[in-house]
């Protein structure tokens, strides 16, 4: 067991986590932000992307104990005083989901390319998302909800 | 999935990894932990001891010396992506970067974890090989062809520590890769590397471990364009045939790979 300590969302945690147990999990499970979707578990699928220090990463392949110290980004955390990121407005607006399963990790990761790539082309989209993937085949509206969110942020 | 127990261990210098390291009764290294977290869900890899060298300063930096490009073995595969000093000393090798895994991956994995695991379809073992480049551990220097020895097995020894790489800039070099449509691994991936008037061609994704296509290097010691390799015969004998391809369409994929990589070096100035 190890003690960390981690800013989820702007507020800070500290808990005894076994030291196997994943970040998903632990933000699942011990901290009940059950918005991060645990899909493949074998770092494929994307539906638990969240940010780590501003960075996307995959939660069910980093350990919770890892990330002592750090600051988290989950999907819960995106919104400001009940009004959606203008990335979740364009996935609703466009109808970027359908299951809504993967919806949470499309949604981080889309908002991390868009910090590294200010105006991106369908091209980059759809290479940016290759460590999503949609069971609904889903992909044109959440590319199409990309490119909204761009003009918008 | 839950790998099993194991002891957690933050290092802050690369000597106090050594010393967790030696004192624990299996323990592995881990830097981004993409291959390694992966396995040891599947329980393929059950260390006593995981020793996180992510957080020791120093090891990440991408660093142009003179005629070389020096990368530290914790810099992240985003970060060579877009670094504007990597693709400036080697187009090619930046590119290779930001074709691994996905974007959340190349946020965590690292130079020297990809080199140290020495998947049989790695990128960045190519890379290393054909720019004949020089791994530096804390305990020696080795050159990129004594360092992979065979399926994720490398020269190094137990607990020594990949500190940087240090690439020569090669006058011209391209990157090909035919990515597994579901895992992005390569299938295979071919770095051909111009260095004065040798050529080194590398292949990773096709054998138990990356390898120098010595038939492919001599036919372009000729002349140096894809059509020089049109009548080459790639050795397929000692190929991966799984249900993705078979050997034979792997040894395929090999000569066209170097030839789009020989056009790509011809068609662009600098590779």
């Amino acid at each position: 067991m190890s003690r960390i300590s981690v800013e989820v969302n702007g507020e800070r945690h500290s808990a005894e986590v076994e030291d196997r147990t994943l970040l998903v999990h632990f933000l699942r499970e011990s901290l009940r932000l059950t918005g991060t979707h645990v899909g493949c578990d074998t770092s494929q699928c994307g539906a638990c992307v969240v940010h780590v220090n501003g960075k996307a990463v995959k939660s069910c392949t980093m350990f919770a104990v890892q990330a002592d110290g750090d600051s988290i980004l989950t999907i819960e955390g995106l919104s400001k005083h009940g009004v959606l990121h203008p990335v979740q407005a364009a996935f609703q607006e466009h109808h970027g989901l359908q299951c809504g399963f993967c919806t949470p990790g499309m949604i981080m990761t889309a908002v991390d390319l868009l910090t590294r790539h200010a105006k991106p082309d369908d091209a980059l989209i759809r290479h940016e998302l290759e460590g999503n993937l949609c069971r609904c085949t889903g992909y044109l509206n959440i590319i199409k909800a990309i490119q909204a969110a761009s003009q918008a942020v | 999935m839950y790998p099993a127990s194991f002891r957690y261990w933050r290092a802050s210098t690369v000597h106090e990894a050594e010393q967790m390291f030696n004192s624990a009764s299996d323990p592995r290294y881990v830097a981004g932990g993409q291959s390694l977290i992966p396995a040891m869900k599947q329980r393929l890899a059950n260390p006593s001891d995981l020793i996180d060298l992510s957080r020791i300063s120093g090891l990440s930096f991408i660093r142009r010396d003179g005629e070389r490009l020096v990368i530290g073995a914790g810099t992240r595969h985003a970060d060579v992506a877009a670094s504007a000093e990597a693709q400036r000393a080697i187009p090619a090798l930046a590119h290779l970067a930001g074709l691994i895994g996905d974007p959340a991956v190349r946020h965590r994995g690292t130079l020297g974890g990809s080199i140290a695991n020495n998947d049989p379809a790695a990128d960045y073992p190519a890379a290393v090989l054909a720019l004949d480049a020089v791994v530096t551990t804390n305990r020696r220097n080795i050159p990129a062809g004594a360092f992979f020895t065979g399926m994720f097995e490398t020269a190094l020894q137990e607990g020594e520590i990949v500190t940087e790489v240090t690439f020569p800039l090669a006058a011209r070099a391209a990157y090909m890769k035919f990515p597994n449509p579901a895992s992005r691994y390569a299938m295979p991936g071919v770095f051909v590397a111009e260095h004065g008037k040798s050529v080194r061609v590398a292949v990773t994704g096709a054998a138990a471990c990356v390898y120098r296509a010595a038939e492919l290097e001599s036919a372009l010691s000729g002349q140096f364009r894809p059509q020089s390799m049109t009548d080459v015969t790639i050795r397929a004998d000692e190929f991966t045939s799984d249900l993705f391809a078979s050997a034979e369409y792997r040894a395929n994929l090999v000569k066209v790979m170097a030839q789009r990589a020989v056009g790509s070096m011809l068609s662009s100035r600098n590779g």
